[in-house]
């Protein structure tokens, strides 16, 4: 069942004179339950696309139906199902919610969106619990730490038990096991709630991880699409390397009229191949050379990272980006309508 | 309705949290008790001595409804800070993905701000009546709701201009340049009627020359005239105005 849809969506910000066309007609739709990644560089509209799919920007053009709703038409549906995690933000300063503790926040982010006061309460509890917040309930908001701000940011975005989660960059400034605690409850919210996340990260790990599928987006256009492994394979195929006793050549030979194989290359004693599905071709690899007489010494199986896949794909490598931006004024383009 | 729910969950929200740490309320009122302490001793050598426009007997009766303007413009006229503060740290947007009604995220600020600053005007009004304010209760009365209109008005466009430029370096200057002059030409410290005809004139054309004599007439007992009606008029028809600008500014897609 899809459960977004999103069809030629299209912002574009004017600045001066100059127009900057920061998302350029994206079309996708995702399924419910999916946990989606959305992979890019900075800048390349990613949190573009999320602020129109949360009814926060209004699109250039085009249209989305999110949740059952459609954004133009019913973008209070679309509030009424969604949760929002935006990026981390600047420090609380001296607003009014300056004094206002942990459980409060929780609460009121419950009750504005009509969960009633006991459940509320209930909800804030549990979730205090699972993001590792429990000690803090009665601190004042503006004296927690970054980490434990994130993890309040995110209970905020679910207390409401969403339909569909938007989170942009949930794991920027968690620390290591925070960040795997937060994996986990997002897979919890899947396997347990059949919630559907779409979240946007530059940490390839993360959304290998925890992604069943992956949006590649670049320059304001969606580059590629598929799980993890597809995207994987797609790009540059598994890499066996395969030592031999004697004969290489003799090996490389026999190896040519392999399945699926792309590329051999040999060094000194080992083979480097280069092969569209690695694990299916390994056993068909084997028995060639065995029936072939030629031992083996040893053998190594090895995946593509996702980095490769960006870095094919876009011609950048997103580990280039992974340093933490400092905390910056969110989104300042002044947008038109 | 949605709307009001919504208003009355942000008005308690904001209310603990405002509660909890009380100062900004008493630094907010040490201004006007100063002047009413400083400076007011000075104004009774010259009450009832026939300084036209100086009609007060009392000159308490004359400075405080002064004094509880000034008192509403600068508790009221900044706090946009706050808003472009909550909004840096990503309260405004979260709550604007909500299906609470986005008007309820301004309406429930303005209702703090209104409260404090009646709050406010109420210490001012003791410490006046400490110093020889004697008024009649329901022309108190009636000059409290005045100012609390005029807050309304102040706290929508301060709330405005904060959203619009997300930036206190704006926002700062911009409402200095106003409500300096706006205040000067009220003629809180001394009536306008002493001065030259053409600051009489540039006078008549701010709002907060009305909103002064109003609360002066009512502070006088005297309610059946037209500074009373004209005062609430221009009070009346600035909050409107103000809320409408803030409420196109709060409900529009892109802010």
């Amino acid at each position: 069942m899809t459960i977004i849809d999103v069809r030629d969506l299209t912002r574009t910000y004017t600045s001066g004179k100059h127009k900057v066309e920061a998302v350029r007609g994206i079309s996708f739709t995702v399924d419910k339950g999916q946990v989606v990644g959305f992979l890019g560089p900075n800048g390349a509209g990613k949190t573009t696309t999320l602020r129109m799919l949360t009814t926060l920007l209004k699109p250039t053009s085009g249209t989305a139906i999110v949740a059952g709703a459609d954004l133009h038409a019913d973008p209070l549906g679309v509030r009424r199902k969604i949760g929002y995690v935006a990026q981390s933000l600047g420090p609380v300063g001296s607003g009014l919610i300056v004094d206002s503790l942990v459980r409060e926040e929780l609460i009121l982010q419950a009750r504005l969106y009509r969960v009633p006061r006991q459940e509320a309460a209930a909800r804030a509890e549990a979730l205090i619990g699972q993001l590792e917040l429990t000690g803090l309930e009665d601190r004042v908001v503006k004296t927690l730490s970054g980490g434990q701000r994130r993890r309040l940011d995110i209970a905020l975005g679910l207390i409401h038990d969403p339909l569909v989660v938007f989170m942009d960059e949930p794991s920027a400034g968690l620390d290591p096991q925070s960040r795997y605690n937060l994996w986990e409850h997002i897979r919890r919210l899947r396997a347990e709630r059949g919630t559907t996340v779409f979240l946007t990260t530059h940490n390839l790990d993360e959304a290998d991880a925890l992604c069943d599928r992956i949006l590649v987006i670049d320059h304001g256009r969606i580059a590629a699409g598929g799980t993890p492994d597809e995207l994987k394979d797609w790009v540059a195929g598994d890499v066996i390397t395969i030592a031999v006793h004697d004969d290489v050549e003799a090996a490389s030979l026999v190896l040519s009229d392999g399945p699926s194989v792309r590329k051999i290359t040999a060094e000194e004693n080992r083979l480097r191949l280069t092969v569209e599905q690695g694990k299916q071709a390994l056993p068909t690899l084997l028995r060639l050379l065995d029936s072939a007489g030629i031992e083996i010494e040893s053998i190594n199986l090895s995946r593509p990272s996702l980095d490769d896949a960006f870095l094919t794909l876009t011609g950048r490598s997103l580990r280039d980006d992974t340093a933490p931006a400092p905390a910056a004024a969110p989104v300042p383009a002044q947008a038109d309508t | 309705m949605a709307f009001i729910q919504d208003t009355l969950l942000l008005f308690r929200h904001h209310l603990r949290s405002v509660m909890r740490n009380p100062t900004w309320m008493i630094v907010g009122i040490i201004q006007p008790v100063m002047y009413l302490a400083f400076f007011g001793p000075l104004l009774t050598s010259i009450a009832g001595k026939g300084i036209p426009g100086f009609t007060a007997a009392n000159a308490y009766n004359f400075f405080v409804p002064g004094l509880l303007v000034q008192l509403g413009l600068f508790s009221t006229a900044f706090v946009g800070f706050g808003i472009i503060a909550d909004w840096r740290a990503g309260v405004i947007e979260r709550l604007r993905v909500t299906p609470a009604s986005r008007l309820a995220i301004l309406a429930g600020r303005i209702l703090i701000n209104v409260l404090g600053l009646v709050i406010q005007s109420v210490v001012l009004l003791l410490a006046g009546l400490a110093f020889g304010l004697r008024a009649p209760v329901a022309g108190v009365f009636i000059g409290l709701g005045i100012i609390a209109i005029v807050a309304v008005s102040l706290a929508a466009l301060s709330y405005t201009v904060g959203l619009l430029t997300k930036s206190e370096d704006v926002l700062a200057p911009s409402v200095n340049m106003l409500i300096l002059p706006l205040m000067l030409l009220s003629g809180i410290m001394l009536p306008m009627t002493l001065g030259p005809g053409w600051l009489q004139g540039v006078a008549r054309a701010t709002p907060f020359r009305y909103v002064v004599d109003a609360i002066r007439s009512s502070f006088a007992g005297n309610y059946a005239n037209h500074l009373l009606l004209e005062g609430i008029c221009v009070s009346v028809g600035m909050a409107v105005v103000s809320l409408w600008l803030a409420g196109r500014v709060f409900t529009r897609l892109n802010a």
